[in-house]
């Protein structure tokens, strides 16, 4: 309400000042036109920037017919047969399908209760330093490996834990021990790409939290000492109290995004053995899209995933509005 | 200090830390160390922790490798020239909607909002940038990444802190809005555009798989791709082996190339830390 004000009023003090000259000599035409013409070189600097957003982001969404046709190349999305619903049903139907599900929804399940408290807690330690320069040590290491890519995580991985020549291995041998194969064991593939999550977020994930700390009046704290309440009470009673909105925004957001998987990150990791718990929604589009070309069915596969994930977004920020929390959008 | 308890839980708190710090660094450390070690002296020890003899022969090599550079330049072409479009379309963009006046500015805006929800997906996307003809283009990295919602957002934000009065009395020197934006709100922007620009080049640098999709010429691979294949493809025959023709490159020699690699973002890096608040909010939003 208040934007729609200070904009009518914008507008109001424009039209009053020399343009208002301008206005009055062509008053057969429409106020919109007039205004278009007055500001056409901000329309100039939009331009670009949604020509881009069009063009990228709203075409391509004509190739999301292809998921209910049989699209062929050679007669183009215009031309090709339509099949309904076909492909979603034959999608449903393969086992592929179940277990893209289960991998997915098994990932996310161990980032949840292993990667998401860790910020919270490491960002708790953090506060309680008295040290700021200690502090700020600890923070600009641990913030590192946000900046990182996927194939370097991926390949520190390797270079640590390779059965051959990785470090850990070659400890193990040293110390007389069995060489263990991490990589291409499928039992330890989930619990690897959540470590390696935690390793490179992290960290990174305290910004929020410390932030959220930060706002605390310190008038609390000084209260609760009087009252002879210790560290860990202080923080059990008036840090942790201080981060609940941010804790429940960040968790319902996460289950919104229950349907992404870094897929970066699994498509780095993936190799033979681990294909039956490394494959996700967006690897098995790019297997069967792009590696094998059957455009129309990986489309549809695609759109089913985008969907969902849409329909869980939306709702996890009706949720989190109901939380009396502010929503994302 | 009342309690026993809070000095002690004091003392816990910074081994924690500490140990975490030690866990988070210790593999840059081990991969700087081993990249310096003597290679004779790599392949006679079970395992290097700190090497007695010091090397750069694997740097020497890798720098002289011509695929090795020519990834790093193209890669260095990617970060600057996709910085400068980003950073021209996103603040255009978001300065034009950041002005009250302007008719259309929410429908625009609601525009952008909506491509953060819902995308068109690899698919379709991948045939539009196909029949655009940027297969195997360095362009096909860029064009199809310039600007992202949030960004737009983000900047739009900021743009909204600047005073109207700025603007206005540079209109009344007869200043058009593409002027005012190029010759007052850009120069005064300049912190935050640095700081959006260094976020930007982050991504491109670190762009490995736009590249896996639209390039299919080794010529044309930035370093992300060449890295891949050094590390991981050359360990892990499951994946397309074919493409590296030559033995698998030494292990010091990974470890130089990801040295290498990572040392543009540790240059970036202290710059980069002063403006977390806002990467961070990109960051946690999109999760």
């Amino acid at each position: 309400m208040a934007t729609e004000k200070t904009e009518t009023m914008a507008r109001e003090r424009d039209s009053h000042s020399s343009l208002r000259l301008q206005a009055d000599k062509h008053r057969y035409l429409p106020r919109l036109w007039l205004d278009m013409r007055r500001d056409k070189y901000l329309f100039m600097l939009a331009l670009p920037g949604v020509v881009y957003f069009i063009l990228f982001k709203y075409v391509p969404m004509w190739g999301i017919l292809m998921a209910f046709q049989n699209y062929s190349p050679y007669t183009g999305i215009w031309d090709s047969q339509w099949v309904g619903l076909e492909h979603f049903r034959h999608f449903f139907s393969i086992p592929d399908f179940a277990l893209l599900f289960r991998n997915t929804m098994g990932i996310n399940l161990l980032n949840l209760i292993f990667f998401f408290p860790l910020p919270i807690l490491l960002s708790l330690l953090l506060n309680e330093v008295r040290s700021q320069l200690y502090k700020r040590l600890v923070q600009s290491i641990v913030y590192m490996p946000h900046f990182l890519s996927w194939v370097i995580i991926a390949g520190l991985t390797f270079l640590l834990f390779a059965k051959g020549e990785g470090l850990f291995n070659k400890m193990l041998a040293a110390a007389g021990l069995e060489r263990i194969d991490v990589l291409t064991n499928p039992d330890a593939f989930w619990v690897m790409l959540t470590l390696q999550s935690i390793w490179k977020e992290a960290g990174w994930g305290t910004i929020i939290f410390l932030a959220a700390i930060a706002g605390v009046d310190p008038g609390l704290y000084e209260a609760a000492r009087m009252d002879g309440a210790s560290r860990i009470r202080q923080m059990w009673h008036i840090t942790l109290p201080a981060m609940r909105s941010v804790i429940i925004i960040l968790l319902i957001l996460r289950l919104g995004n229950i349907m992404d998987v870094g897929f970066e990150q699994v498509f780095l990791m993936y190799n033979g053995a681990v294909s039956q718990v490394a494959e996700v929604f967006d690897t098995y589009v790019y297997r069967v899209g792009i590696q094998q070309a059957q455009f129309s069915y990986s489309t549809a596969a695609g759109l089913f995933k985008a969907v969902v994930g849409l329909v869980l977004v939306v709702l996890a920020n009706k949720l989190a509005k109901k939380f009396g929390e502010e929503g994302v959008y | 200090m009342k309690y026993i308890g809070d000095r002690l839980f004091a003392l816990v708190n910074v081994i924690v830390l500490a140990v975490i710090a030690i866990v988070t660094f210790f593999p840059f450390y081990y991969v700087l160390v081993v990249s310096f070690t003597d290679p004779s002296e790599y392949i006679s020890k079970p395992f290097i922790l700190f090497p007695e003899h010091w090397s750069f022969r694997s740097y020497e090599y890798l720098l002289t490798t011509r695929s090795f550079l020519r990834a790093l330049s193209n890669s260095t072409f990617l970060a600057v020239a996709g910085t400068l479009c980003s950073l021209a379309v996103t603040a255009a963009l978001a300065y034009a909607v950041s002005r009250k006046r302007m008719r259309g500015r929410r429908k625009i805006m609601m525009m952008v909002l909506f491509t953060i929800l819902f995308g068109p997906g690899m698919i379709p996307s991948y045939m539009l940038v196909r029949d655009m003809g940027l297969i195997n283009s360095i362009w096909s990295l860029i064009i199809p990444a310039l600007a992202s919602g949030w960004n737009v957002i983000l900047m739009k934000g900021f743009f909204e802190s600047i005073p109207v009065e700025l603007e206005e009395s540079a209109a009344m020197d007869g200043c058009n809005d593409i002027s005012i934006w190029f010759r007052i709100i850009l120069p005064l922007s300049l912190p935050s555009l640095a700081a959006f620009g260094l976020f930007y080049a982050v991504g491109y640098w670190n762009q490995f798989f736009s590249a896996i999709l639209y390039l299919n010429d080794p010529e044309k691979w930035p370093i992300q791709v060449f890295l891949q294949n050094m590390l991981i493809t050359a360990t892990n025959s499951e994946l397309n082996s074919d493409v590296f023709a030559q033995p698998p490159p030494a292990e010091t020699m990974k470890m130089a190339a990801v040295i290498i690699a990572t040392v543009p973002i540790l240059l970036v890096y202290p710059f980069l830390q002063k403006h977390f608040a806002k990467g961070a909010m990109v960051g946690s939003v999109k999760g």
